[in-house]
């Protein structure tokens, strides 16, 4: 594994998690000035009555603007987008995101595997995936399909995570290109496309 | 995994074979749906599945099912059923006789739970509830009103969260893990099969509900469903769409005005 390599060509950053993951998220969208080059879609196991709450939580922990995600919502760089509760979350051709009510995966809408393995095929190697702490082992198949686009994937470290059981079962699974704490993650997603 | 060129072909062998164009369905979810497809009845290849489309409607059958999703429930979103109670049935109300269209109804969950909110408010009597789906075999599971008794704990408390003051097990008999609804509520609804993507209005409407169907559509088609719908509406009707719809990214916006932040629109011009 390559330390401090700096991604160059990212259109977008898709972070998936489920339990554990919101604190790390917490500690680290404070410290993120502002994106231009790149949006940042994150997709949260969460409960399906919570509504908005998550949108209104990251609006006042970041500068970055977060946009509202509805369907066919134009997918656009300098915004965090947040998969909405009880809805797969999709990726267009043409750079729309679309939703979806169809059968949980993974016991889970949304999916971050349905999430991943969508936006690999669109963005190809655009695309850098992160999965953080959980308890469940959805995200594996997604990051395997970002790796087999050409996509750069990274996985929290299961020591630096709250509940370790995805990352670890992601890390037995796939070829990752970095294993983070979260400080290093903040530090890959601050260096995304500076050269 | 298969591809783009052979989504193609499929979408071009189904509308000669069978007539039904998916060409406007969202790309993402409509590649998904056959690949889930593919996975689950263990076909081998994208061509042994294309053969059996081809060659056996009933299977084809089988794919329409499995590819239009056919998610729904009793008063899916509540706070949604509070609002049509509270605002938007009343002044529906004051109105001698009410249509209302519920297109692509599914399996019928929606259109119990509205004609029991009409019940409830004393209009079913002066109403008349149109429900359409592209799927016949869902039609004839919402025409007979019954449903698996094991949802109706989840249904009863929607019930109660959309304003709902009754004790919901009154409006159906419970017999073999079955709920059956009263037949009261059956009498003012018609089924048919209708086509967002081919057919053309057929009436005029209060309120057309729609929620959660054109998500698997793609903009071109999201258009035309609007367009059909708004030629369907009367002035001063309503369209609903599903809680993460929205038309702001329609030119038909300026016909409509959003009710609060509800994804309610009522048509003003």
């Amino acid at each position: 594994m390559e330390k401090n390599k700096v991604i160059t060509d990212c259109k977008v950053l898709i972070i998936g998690g489920s339990a554990g993951s919101l604190e790390v998220l917490m500690k680290i969208f404070p410290r993120l000035e502002s994106i231009t080059s790149f949006a940042i879609v994150i997709v949260l196991h969460r409960k399906n009555s919570e509504d908005n709450l998550l949108e209104e939580l990251f609006m006042l922990k970041t500068e970055i603007p977060v946009k509202e995600v509805e369907d066919k919502t134009p997918l656009k760089p300098g915004f965090i987008y947040i998969a909405p509760s009880d809805y797969h979350l999709l990726f267009e051709k043409n750079e729309l995101l679309s939703l979806d009510i169809s059968e949980k995966i993974n016991y889970s809408r949304p999916s971050i595997d349905v999430s991943f393995e969508s936006a690999a095929e669109v963005y190809q190697k655009s695309l850098v995936g992160i999965l953080l702490s959980g308890a469940n082992s959805d995200g594996t198949d997604g990051l395997n399909a970002i790796k087999s686009f050409g996509g750069t994937i990274v996985i929290q470290k299961p020591e630096n995570s709250k509940i370790p059981f995805m990352p670890q079962n992601a890390i037995k699974n796939t070829s990752p290109d970095y294993i983070l704490d979260e400080n290093e993650i903040f530090e890959l997603i601050s260096t995304i496309n500076s050269k | 995994m298969i591809n783009d060129r052979e989504i193609e072909v499929l979408i071009n062998d189904v509308f000669e074979y069978y007539g039904l164009d998916f060409s406007g369905y969202s790309q993402a979810s409509f590649k998904r749906r056959v690949n889930r497809l593919l996975q689950l009845d263990g076909f081998k290849n994208f061509h042994e599945f294309l053969s059996r489309v081809r060659t056996d409607a009933d299977y084809f059958k089988r794919m329409v099912e499995e590819i239009t999703v056919n998610v729904t429930e009793m008063f899916r979103d509540p706070l949604f059923y509070k609002v049509l109670r509270e605002e938007i049935l009343p002044q529906l109300g004051t109105k001698p006789f009410i249509r209302f269209w519920h297109a692509g109804c599914s399996t019928g969950e929606e259109v119990f739970s509205m004609a029991i909110l009409l019940k409830e408010l004393n209009l079913l009597h002066k109403s008349l509830i149109y429900a359409t789906d592209i799927n016949g075999v869902v039609l004839d599971t919402a025409k007979k009103g019954i449903f698996p008794l094991q949802m109706m704990k989840q249904y009863s408390e929607n019930y109660i969260a959309s304003g709902g003051t009754k004790d919901f097990s009154h409006y159906y008999t419970a017999n073999y893990g079955l709920a059956k609804f009263e037949e009261e509520l059956l009498e003012k609804m018609v089924f048919s099969q209708h086509n967002l993507v081919s057919d053309t209005s057929f009436n005029e409407f209060d309120l057309i509900l729609c929620r959660n169907v054109m998500i698997y559509f793609d903009k071109d088609l999201q258009e035309r469903a609007l367009h059909l719908f708004d030629d369907s509406l009367a002035k001063l009707g309503f369209l609903a769409l599903g809680t993460k719809e929205t038309i702001k990214f329609s030119p038909l916006k300026i016909k409509f005005q959003q009710i609060e932040k509800e994804k309610i629109w009522k048509k003003i011009k």
